[in-house]
C-alpha cells in the first residue's frame, strides 16, 4: 500500500537553514546538507528546500547546496523559492532536484506551469499555494508571504494548475503557518478532495497528532513540517511511529 | 581504466541523470560511471543503465533523434542492462501514452492506471500519478539480494507495463490494481520505481546490479 509521506522542510538563506514565524525572527537551525542527511537517516520520505534568499545575486548558493545534497542523500529532493522561468526549473533539476515548486510566478503567469510541465514532465512540477481563509469555507490564494490577496479561490486555483500540468500541490495555510496550532484541516480537505494529484499539507504543525490529523482528517497525501524536526522536539522516526499507531500507512 | 569496467548511463536528453549517476557512483566501487550519449561509449561499456522520465513518446523521439536505438537494442541483447521508469516502459511494444511504439524488446503494452479502479479499500480516491513509497512483492531474482520482500521503493508514474509473458515478472505492487513493477529476462532487469531515490534499499538494488553476473 502506498505510504503517506513525511517531508521535513528546510528554509534556506545564505547557505544556512533558518526558521522563524511569518518570516520574522529567523533562528539559525544549521547546515542544510547535514540536516538533510540526518532526516534521511531518520527515514524522511523526501526533503524540501525552500530558498528564502531575498537578493537575486545569492541565488546560486542553493544550486551548490542541491548539488552537494544529491551526492549524499538518495531520496527525492524538492526545491522552491525564486523560480520565475522554465530556465530556473531546469537549473535546479540539473543541480539534482527531483521536483521544483513554484508559487508567485505561477500566479502571475499560469502558462509557466504548462510550459514547465510540458518540458520537464508533470512529475517534476509542484505548485505551492499559500492560502488564507477569507470567509467560512472560503480560502483565497495569497502571494508575497501572505500580504497580497489575489482574490482567487484556493480550490479553483488548485484545479486550474492540475489542468495546466502540475504534478503535486504544496498547500500552506497562511493562517496557521508558524502557529503550532495544527494544519487548517478544512482547507486541506477541500483542496485534496477537489483534485486528483497529490496534496502536501503545510503550515501549523506543533505536534505529532497534527501530522496524523492532516492525513486522516485533511485527506493529505503527504505532510510537511519544519520546526518540530529542526530543534529536536521529535525525530521523523517518532512521527512515523505515531502515525502508524493511528493506523496510517507509513514507511518505517 | 579499462573500458570493460564502465557503467554507461544512457543520456538521450530527457531530464536529469545526476541522481542516477551519483547513486551508482555511491555503490560502483572501482567501476567508472559515465553519463553518455555516445554510442561508442555505450557499446564499449561493461553494463548499461537505461533511465527515463517524462512522457514515453518524447523519450522515444529523443532516443531516435540521437541515433541511440541500435546501441540500446544491442546492449539489451548481451550486457547487464538496467531499465528505470520510462526506461522500463520503452522496452515494451507499445504505450497508450500518445499511442506510441516502444522498442519491442518485450511483448506487451504500457497502459494508464484505470480511473474506475483508483479507489483505496476505505473508498478514498487514489491519486494519479502514483507518487511515493510503495511495497514491492518479489519473484526470485539475483537483484533482490539483501532486500526484504515487500520493501518500499519510490515511485512516480501514471502508466504501467503489462507483459504478455508473465514469466518476465520479477516484482509486483498494488495501487488500485496489482501491477508489474519489475521485469527480468536473461541479462535485462527493469523497474518502474526509482532505485536512485529509494534510500538504502534502492542503493542495495543498484549495488546488486553493479555486481550482477547474469
Amino acid at each position: 500500500m502506498l505510504a503517506k509521506r513525511i517531508i521535513p522542510c528546510l528554509d534556506v538563506t545564505a547557505g544556512r537553514v533558518v526558521k522563524g514565524t511569518n518570516f520574522v525572527g529567523l533562528r539559525d537551525a544549521g547546515d542544510p546538507i547535514e540536516i538533510a542527511r540526518r532526516y534521511n537517516e531518520q527515514g524522511a520520505d523526501e526533503v524540501t528546500f525552500l530558498d528564502i534568499t531575498a537578493s537575486s545575486d545569492q541565488r546560486d548558493i542553493i544550486l551548490h547546496i542541491i548539488e552537494a545534497c544529491a551526492e549524499q542523500v538518495f531520496i527525492p529532493l524538492t526545491v522552491g523559492g525564486g523560480v520565475r522561468k522554465v530556465e530556473d526549473v531546469r537549473r535546479l533539476l540539473n543541480a539534482g532536484a527531483d521536483k521544483v515548486s513554484m508559487n508567485t510566478a505561477a500566479v502571475q503567469n499560469p502558462d509557466l506551469v504548462f510550459d514547465a510541465s510540458s518540458k520537464v514532465g508533470s512529475q517534476c512540477i509542484v505548485v505551492a499555494i499559500d492560502a488564507k481563509q477569507v470567509a467560512p469555507g472560503m480560502w483565497h490564494v495569497f502571494t508575497h508571504g501572505g500580504r497580497n490577496d489575489t482574490g482567487m479561490s484556493a480550490v479553483d486555483w488548485a484545479k486550474q494548475v492540475e489542468k495546466l500540468g502540475a504534478g503535486e500541490i504544496l498547500l500552506t495555510s497562511m493562517d496557521r503557518d508558524g502557529t503550532k496550532n495544527g494544519f487548517d484541516l478544512a482547507l486541506t480537505r477541500a483542496v485534496s478532495d477537489a483534485i486528483k494529484i497529490p496534496v502536501i499539507a503545510s503550515g501549523g504543525v506543533g505536534n505529532l497528532q497534527h501530522l496524523a490529523d492532516g492525513v486522516s482528517d485533511g485527506h493529505a497525501d503527504a505532510v510537511l513540517a519544519a520546526s518540530i524536526f529542526h530543534f529536536g522536539e521529535y525525530t521523523v522516526r517518532q512521527a512515523k511511529e505515531y502515525m502508524a499507531s493511528r493506523g496510517i500507512e507509513v514507511r518505517l | 581504466m579499462s573500458a570493460g569496467s564502465i557503467i554507461a548511463v544512457i543520456d538521450y536528453g530527457m531530464g536529469n541523470l545526476r541522481s542516477v549517476s551519483k547513486a551508482l557512483e555511491h555503490v560502483a566501487g572501482d567501476k567508472q560511471v559515465i553519463v553518455t550519449a555516445d554510442p561508442a561509449v555505450v557499446a564499449a561499456a561493461e553494463r548499461v543503465v537505461f533511465p527515463g522520465q517524462g512522457a514515453m513518446p518524447d523519450c522515444m523521439r529523443e532516443l531516435d533523434a540521437r541515433g541511440l536505438r541500435p546501441v540500446v537494442l544491442a546492449a539489451a541483447k548481451d550486457k547487464p542492462f538496467l531499465g528505470i521508469c520510462i526506461g522500463l516502459q520503452m522496452l515494451f511494444d507499445h504505450s497508450e501514452e500518445g499511442d506510441f511504439a516502444g522498442l519491442g524488446v518485450f511483448a506487451g503494452d504500457v497502459t494508464r492506471f484505470p480511473e474506475a479502479k483508483m479507489f483505496a479499500a476505505d473508498g478514498q480516491r487514489l491519486k494519479v500519478p502514483h507518487m511515493g513509497w510503495n511495497n514491492v512483492a518479489h519473484k526470485p531474482h539475483a537483484l533482490w539480494a539483501d532486500i526484504d520482500d515487500g520493501a518500499r521503493f519510490y515511485f512516480v508514474h501514471s502508466y504501467c507495463v503489462q507483459p504478455a509473458d508473465s514469466t518476465l515478472v520479477t516484482g509486483t505492487t498494488d495501487y488500485g490494481i496489482p501491477f508489474t513493477c519489475a521485469v527480468g529476462r536473461d541479462n535485462i532487469f527493469a523497474v518502474q520505481f526509482h532505485p536512485e531515490k529509494s534510500a538504502r534499499d534502492g542503493l542495495q538494488l543498484l549495488q546488486n546490479f553493479v555486481e550482477w553476473r547474469p
